[in-house]
């Protein structure tokens, strides 16, 4: 049975498909993948690399090998700030095996890698020099390296290295970094702080305020694969100089490949990444130091290099969710209607890097207030980089927004869907736009219908269970459409199908089955005809898979490529052809051919087109369309999660009993890949919700738990029965009428865990993760 | 982890006389934490000395005990029917402690002797009395919710991390000792030392000497024991507090119980206290609320784990009537 065998086209041959066209304009087509009933687009396709993963045959980042390949070990600093002023490697050097120590005395010179959101290049998570000087920036700094001939030599071989420190005073303690905390320049590129009205004023004038504080902790990555990679210098033609040879386990191959070449100041032609699978990336598979230093430490010891990181090296040297301390404010007329919303606060950041956790997003958008305050600021700490987790900013920006809904609900004696649908709004209330596609309510609506919310009791502790406390509760996900700038794609035909090419990147959400799927939709082909290529910097186009933002940009740019192959298509065709004389715009793409729109009589079939032609393959390629969507709409997904929680009246303990989520993401198009996205997230939501929290030590800013024993994330037995589903209501003005599925999942659990604990014992816990000890 | 000799031992007798042969030797049992410990460079044995060839075999005493070999594995001993008919909270413990491929390893010796969590204790980055006497404690200052509040000291406040031991002190367990010097047994309850001044000598064991069996004596009562474990998730992770326990009931009055608490103490915990306040008193809540108290006036709790005081009160309470009213109602659980 292969793995296609679910979901595949089947017996009815797609419709055909026209070329999509200007779905960014207001007044432009819809792309028609994004029409109800198209055949493929939808179907729940299985893996079509699921059989590969199972057995053994994928191949990933750490289980590649090099002819003469060293194996890496970090020392890791264990000060947070200060100078080394000796580091004794003689036993290191002396041991068997052993073939380079390297340390900041004889690293070659690097130049500074830029930053990810600083520089339109970076894939950095910061920019300090990287084991060029003596300072040490962050507790876990990588401060050695060593290659020897097997992984346990050079392990040894770091552990009896030996560092002195010269400490200097840090800022380790957020309690006090945040006193002094200072506005950054800037939060993702817009200002760190947005006024509609005078919120402060309203506020004080309200009829009923909540106004509250809440914290949620650090989170540190934990992808099932840890950060490895496995590159050699080679030498691919005569006199071209080396080439850097990366297999990496990455999620932005191409900002990689140039931020790469800015450190070791040689072209980007010469840097070839591919990551062909990934084991989870989160945001967290990008550019840290561990892929500058393998690179460099190659080439000091003229040999291949494999260098995986251990657990506790993901912790130290991969940054993660930021703490964060935030404000919100309502206040509301007694009918409900937020006169005044404030969400400010603060959170944890470096003066090298530039990710204030962007709490606030959310609020930007969700509901109607007559007075809005925004803002982040930033309390710079001696820690390591911050960086992107799963739909940063939403993820714990929605525990203290609708925990804070929640709050206001209950003083108003109103239900808490009620009071959400009282302020939905017409239009987007800072940005003032018009929203592409808002079916909140919608899936509101069906979810508390399938959920049973009218089963909730309206007063907290109403329902009991033996010791078991039982509540519902609830909360808003959302997450915002994007597509980045830089995708493109590339089609090459050959009679027996199509190839589709594109630098974008599968990191087990299902890109590489989904988009196979949409290329068959597209191009008239069954999904056994298309091979989708990606996860190589040398393939078309940069898409960064992040931001929830990948399935449309890899869309956009799909959709580009189609066009130009069309025209390619017809400019073979000659005068005899039922096709001559037809333009792109007339054409559709059906039947492993394309054909005049609405006339079955005039059709070829690529195999024809080619053979007519004498050539054996066509290719074309082209960049996406600029995505004019972003500036013309509000484009966001929208959900709302259901949670049923039981909290032990004797111990304090919290289970969640079921959860549901109901999301508005515009098209789905593979129902069993994107189930996996949403419940993935939920789970995720559920751990920061319940158990998830590095432990760093305010005196030493060293994390304590560095490792899947100490660090908390759910284990089968805290994980429900997760039921999803969706409007499919298609987004008009987007690829596929779709929206990404990655993130979303994890918004909104949080507080709808909270919401659900305080339905079930009447504890409002306003700190994450909800110990037990929190419910005594 | 640095490199090191390995030998197997074919029994105990053997594995004694190898250690006494090498330089910083350690028996490795299951491994499960040894090798974890090696390759944190906690733990820098010249010499493994494998333990797991001798007897893992569970018979039955004359008096309907059971002596367990050290070698049993932690899921055979689980699974073995008659300690799930005779001593059910021993079952209980065990399967709520790790995961299965864990207790598919880990080995009863082993899990007697397997050393504390503490972060600070397995960072070398950080100061720690037990791992390096004199240096310092910095979970003292630091994070310490896993910590205990009993038989603490200004040294260490490191719990002991098993669940296993926690019923077995629950049952008068004997250990069974050979070394260099002939055999010997111990109480379970006398197997592991308070932190003191010496935080790095955890246990009443000699220097080469190791447990070859744990005795389990006959106890009727044991029939209805139970074990319950509160932890921050709801499988793989440490005791927040756990309780052991198990009554007798002579009418009204409570004729016999046995109580012990895991994640609150630096060696697994007999609520002696408790024990004696219950013992021949009415089974009434007040007589609970007195016994319990009696045990938490011992607590030292610090700022990170105070909460554990009110939550080993409330777990105490409720596993103790749970038992009480189980025993009236003819003792079926």
């Amino acid at each position: 049975m292969s793995a296609l065998d679910t979901g595949r086209s089947g017996d009815t041959q797609p419709a055909g498909v026209a070329l999509a066209g200007d779905y960014w304009r207001p007044e432009g087509r819809p792309d028609p993948l994004g029409e109800k009933g198209r055949s493929g687009i939808g179907a729940p396709l299985s893996r079509v690399d699921g059989a590969d993963k199972v057995t053994g045959g994928a191949r990933f980042a750490g289980e590649f090998r090099f002819d003469g390949m060293l194996y890496a070990a970090l020392v890791c600093s264990t000060i947070a700030n200060g100078r080394i002023v000796g580091i004794d490697t003689r036993d290191a050097e002396s041991l068997d095996g052993v073939a380079l120590v390297m340390t900041h005395q004889n690293a070659p010179r690097l130049n500074t890698p830029p930053v990810f959101l600083r520089a339109p290049n970076g894939a950095a998570g910061d920019d300090h020099p990287i084991m060029q000087t003596d300072r040490v920036h962050w507790n876990g700094q990588p401060v050695a390296l060593v290659l020897a001939e097997t992984q346990e030599q050079a392990d040894a071989a770091a552990e009896s290295i030996r560092v002195d420190y010269a400490a200097e005073p840090a800022m380790t303690d957020f309690a006090i970094a945040k006193t002094q905390a200072r506005q950054p320049d800037n939060v993702l590129g817009g200002p760190a702080e947005i006024r509609v009205g005078d919120a402060d004023s309203a506020l004080a004038a309200a009829a009923y305020r909540v106004d509250a504080t809440y914290t949620t902790p650090r989170h540190n990555h934990n992808a099932i694969e840890p950060h490895a990679l496995t590159l050699a210098w080679v030498n691919e033609a005569e006199g071209e100089g080396e080439t850097l040879r990366i297999h990496d386990a990455s999620q932005c191959v191409d900002l990689a490949v140039a931020s790469l070449a800015e450190v070791f100041g040689i072209d980007i032609s010469r840097i070839h990444i591919t990551s062909p699978f990934v084991g989870g990336g989160f945001g967290g598979k990008t550019l840290w130091q561990h892929q500058i230093l393998a690179a460099a430490a190659a080439k000091l010891a003229g040999r291949p290099v494999r260098l995986a990181l251990s657990r506790e090296g993901v912790y130290r040297l991969v940054g993660g969710r930021a703490c964060t301390e935030q404000r919100v404010a309502l206040g509301a007329d007694d009918r409900g209607r937020l006169q005044a919303l404030i969400h400010s606060g603060v959170a944890a950041m470096t003066r090298h890097n530039n990710l204030p956790e962007p709490f606030f997003q959310a609020t930007k958008c969700l509901y109607a207030a007559d007075h809005i305050r925004l803002s982040i600021d930033v309390a710079d700490m001696h820690m390591l980089a911050n960086t992107f987790m799963r739909a940063p900013g939403e993820s714990v920006g929605t525990f203290a927004l609708e925990s804070a809904l929640d709050e206001l609900a209950d003083q108003l004696g109103m239900d808490p869907l009620e009071l959400r649908a009282r302020n939905e709004p017409e239009r987007d209330p800072t940005s003032g736009l018009a929203f592409s596609s808002r079916q909140l309510l919608e899936a509101a609506r069906a979810g508390a219908e399938r959920f049973g919310w009218s089963e909730r009791s309206a007063t907290p502790a109403g329902r009991h269970d033996g010791e078991w406390q039982i509540g519902m509760g609830c909360a808003t996900a959302t997450y915002p459409y994007m597509r980045m700038p830089g995708a493109a794609a590339s089609i090459t035909l050959t009679p027996d199908g199509a190839t589709v090419g594109i630098a974008a990147h599968e990191m087990g959400m299902g890109t590489a089955t989904v988009q196979t799927q949409v290329a068959a939709a597209r191009l008239g082909l069954p999904v056994e005809k298309i091979a989708f290529r990606y996860g190589d910097s040398r393939l078309a186009g940069s898409v960064l898979a992040g931001g929830s933002q990948q399935t449309a940009a890899i869309g956009g740019a799909v959709i580009a490529a189609q066009r130009a192959l069309v025209a390619e298509l017809l400019s073979l065709v000659d005068e005899h052809s039922p096709l001559s004389g037809l333009s792109p715009d007339e054409i559709e793409c059906r039947d492993e051919g394309i054909g005049a729109i609405g006339d079955g009589s005039r059709f070829e079939s690529y195999r024809q087109i080619l053979a007519s032609a004498g050539r054996s393959e066509l290719s074309a390629e082209a960049n996406a369309a600029e995505s004019q969507e972003l500036g013309n709409w509000s484009m966001h997904s929208f959900g709302t999660i259901f949670c049923e929680a039981g909290v032990s009246a004797v111990t304090g303990e919290v289970r969640v009993r079921r959860l549901l989520g109901s999301f508005d993401c515009g098209r789905i198009l593979n129902a069993k890949t994107a189930a996996s996205q949403f419940r993935g997230g939920m789970i995720m939501g559920l751990g920061m919700a319940l158990m998830e929290e590095t432990l760093f030590d305010a005196r030493s800013g060293r994390v304590m738990n560095p490792s899947l024993a100490d660090y908390h994330v759910p284990v089968q037995m805290d994980v429900p029965e997760i039921e999803v589903m969706w409007t499919d209501i298609p987004d008009p003005h987007t690829p596929m009428g779709s929206h990404g599925v990655g993130e979303i999942g994890i918004t909104g659990v949080g507080a709808a865990v909270a919401n659900a604990v305080y339905n079930a014992c009447g504890k409002r816990v306003r700190d994450l993760p909800i110990t037990l000890d929190r419910l005594l | 982890m640095r490199a090191f000799d390995y030998h197997q031992a074919a029994d105990g007798t053997q594995a004694i006389e190898q250690a006494v042969r090498c330089q910083q030797a350690e028996y490795l049992g299951g491994g499960t934490n040894l090798v974890d410990l090696m390759r944190e460079t906690v733990e820098r044995p010249r010499t493994l000395i494998d333990v797991t060839r001798l007897s893992r075999d569970i018979t039955d005493t004359d008096g309907g005990g059971l002596i367990i070999g050290a070698a049993a594995t932690n899921a055979a001993l689980a699974g073995d029917a008659r300690v799930r008919r005779r001593y059910p909270l021993l079952a209980r413990a065990i399967l709520s402690g790790a995961s299965a491929q864990i207790r598919n390893m880990a080995t009863v010796g082993g899990n007697l002797l397997q050393r504390t969590r503490c972060a600070y204790f397995y960072d070398t980055a950080t100061r720690c009395n037990k791992r390096e006497p004199g240096a310092g404690c910095d979970a003292l200052e630091g994070f310490h919710r896993y910590h205990a509040i009993f038989g603490t000291s200004s040294s260490c406040i490191a719990t002991h991390p098993s669940d296993m031991a926690v019923a077995l002190v629950a049952l008068d367990a004997r250990v069974h000792l050979r070394g260099p010097a002939g055999d010997r047994q111990l109480a379970i309850t006398e197997l592991h030392r308070e932190p003191g001044e010496r935080p790095d000598l955890e246990t009443e064991l000699q220097p080469e000497e190791l447990i070859v069996a744990v005795e389990v004596p006959p106890l009727a009562m044991a029939v209805h024991s139970q074990y319950r474990k509160v932890r921050d998730r709801a499988s793989y992770a440490f005791a927040l507090v756990s309780v052991a326990s198990m009554v007798e009931l002579d009418g009204d009055i409570i004729a016999d119980t046995r109580l012990a608490l895991g994640g609150v103490g630096t060696k697994p915990w007999r609520a002696w206290q408790a024990e004696a306040a219950l013992r021949g008193q009415p089974a009434t809540a007040a007589t609970l609320a007195a016994a319990v108290d009696a045990e938490l006036a011992a607590a030292r709790p610090l700022p990170g784990n105070t909460f554990k005081v009110e939550l080993a009160r409330r777990l105490m309470i409720a596993e103790l009537s749970q038992r009480l009213s189980d025993a009236r109602n003819g003792g079926d659980a």
